[in-house]
């Protein structure tokens, strides 16, 4: 087995986990019925990337895990996602800024994975990427409509963007997990996706009338199991059940 | 949300060569967001390969007090339904 691969395999899949949690707390909660099924029809398209994804780094393991165990019983520093999936709902800019940007690397990077030479992760990105598709058409009226919306909704906007921007530099920190899947041509090179991302990163944004902020020079490093406070309380909901009732299945 | 947004009217194609049918209506600012909505709400069973919308303050319809006046008289023309014709088995969705 190799420990890049899995790492590699979690980071996507833990990543694809965390945002279906936090967006499966809005339903409910969005600012009208249709958005709340939008959200919720996301989360279940994320989900199920998770899913297929954990189920395989569940075999890459080789512990007998299978995606339950994985999502729902491993300690904070176990979670390989991307420190932006885990930024609080906040207001709706910042879902919707944090669900854009996403969306937007997704959509390069599944592109790029389904030539991988690893024939599990280059179906589940040509599954995934039909979807993805649908969800940066999704994200990207809203960064529009709301950056060139009211005083109002452009400044939350702006603020969104502030906020969620440092994290994006992970997207690109090529580290030695990510070498060692490029080595293999399992994985793109990030630093060929950035440019492609930022590409449409930018034109939306130029679009929604809103500034596209400055590189973010640091990184945080959540797919190194490096979370912050926020993290805490979103793995308490999605561990309790099975925290409190092992195994428990309905 | 403190005002409601404009409601749309919903049409879906089920399968190529079948026609667009009223499926139901969403809220929605814009036509794009009407589209997704509709998409979201309405053929999360895979229902449609293809979705319509249009504002439903576009919409004219006739006024029921008038029905009477608009329907009945076509109710006793029997002989304009083409019932003489024998239909072929291979057509399927006349």
């Amino acid at each position: 087995m190799s420990a890049a691969r899995l790492a590699y395999v979690l980071r996507l899949a833990d990543t694809n986990l965390i945002l279906a949690q936090q967006l499966g707390a809005l339903v409910g909660h969005a600012p009208s019925i249709e958005e709340d099924l939008g959200l919720a029809n996301t989360a279940l398209d994320v989900l199920g990337q998770a899913r297929l994804l954990l189920s395989y780094a569940g075999e890459l393991e080789g512990l007998g895990r299978d995606e339950d165990q994985l999502a729902f019983v491993r300690d904070p520093a176990d979670y390989l996602n991307l420190a932006l999936a885990e930024q609080p709902n906040g207001d709706f800019a910042h879902t919707i800024v944090r669900q854009f940007l996403i969306d937007a690397w997704q959509r390069e990077l599944y592109e790029e994975l389904q030539r991988s030479q690893d024939e599990r992760l280059a179906a589940i990105a040509a599954k995934a990427l039909k979807e993805t598709r649908f969800h940066l058409r999704y994200s990207s009226g809203w960064v529009v409509r709301l950056g060139d919306g009211t005083p109002d909704s452009h400044g939350r906007m702006c603020a969104a963007l502030d906020a969620l921007w440092p994290f994006t530099a992970e997207l690109f920190d090529a580290d030695a997990v990510d070498q060692a899947m490029i080595d293999e041509a399992v994985a793109p090179d990030p630093a060929l996706i950035a440019p492609r991302w930022r590409a449409r990163v930018q034109a939306v944004l130029s679009e929604a009338t809103l500034p596209m902020p400055e590189p973010a020079r640091f990184g945080w490093y959540g797919k190194r199991g490096q979370h912050n406070e926020h993290f805490g309380h979103v793995l308490a909901e999605l561990q309790f059940m099975q925290r409190a009732y092992p195994g428990a299945r309905w | 949300m403190t005002e409601v947004w404009p409601l749309w009217e919903v049409f879906i194609r089920a399968r190529s060569g079948l026609e667009h049918k009223h499926a139901g209506s969403v809220h929605a600012t814009d036509a794009r967001m009407a589209l997704e909505h509709a998409r979201d709400l309405y053929t999360r069973r895979d229902e449609g390969v293809s979705i319509w919308v249009v504002p439903s303050k576009e919409i004219t319809a006739s006024d029921p007090a008038e029905a009477e006046a608009l329907f009945e008289p076509a109710r006793d023309k029997v002989y304009r339904h083409p019932t003489f014709y024998q239909i072929p088995d291979e057509v399927k969705t006349l």
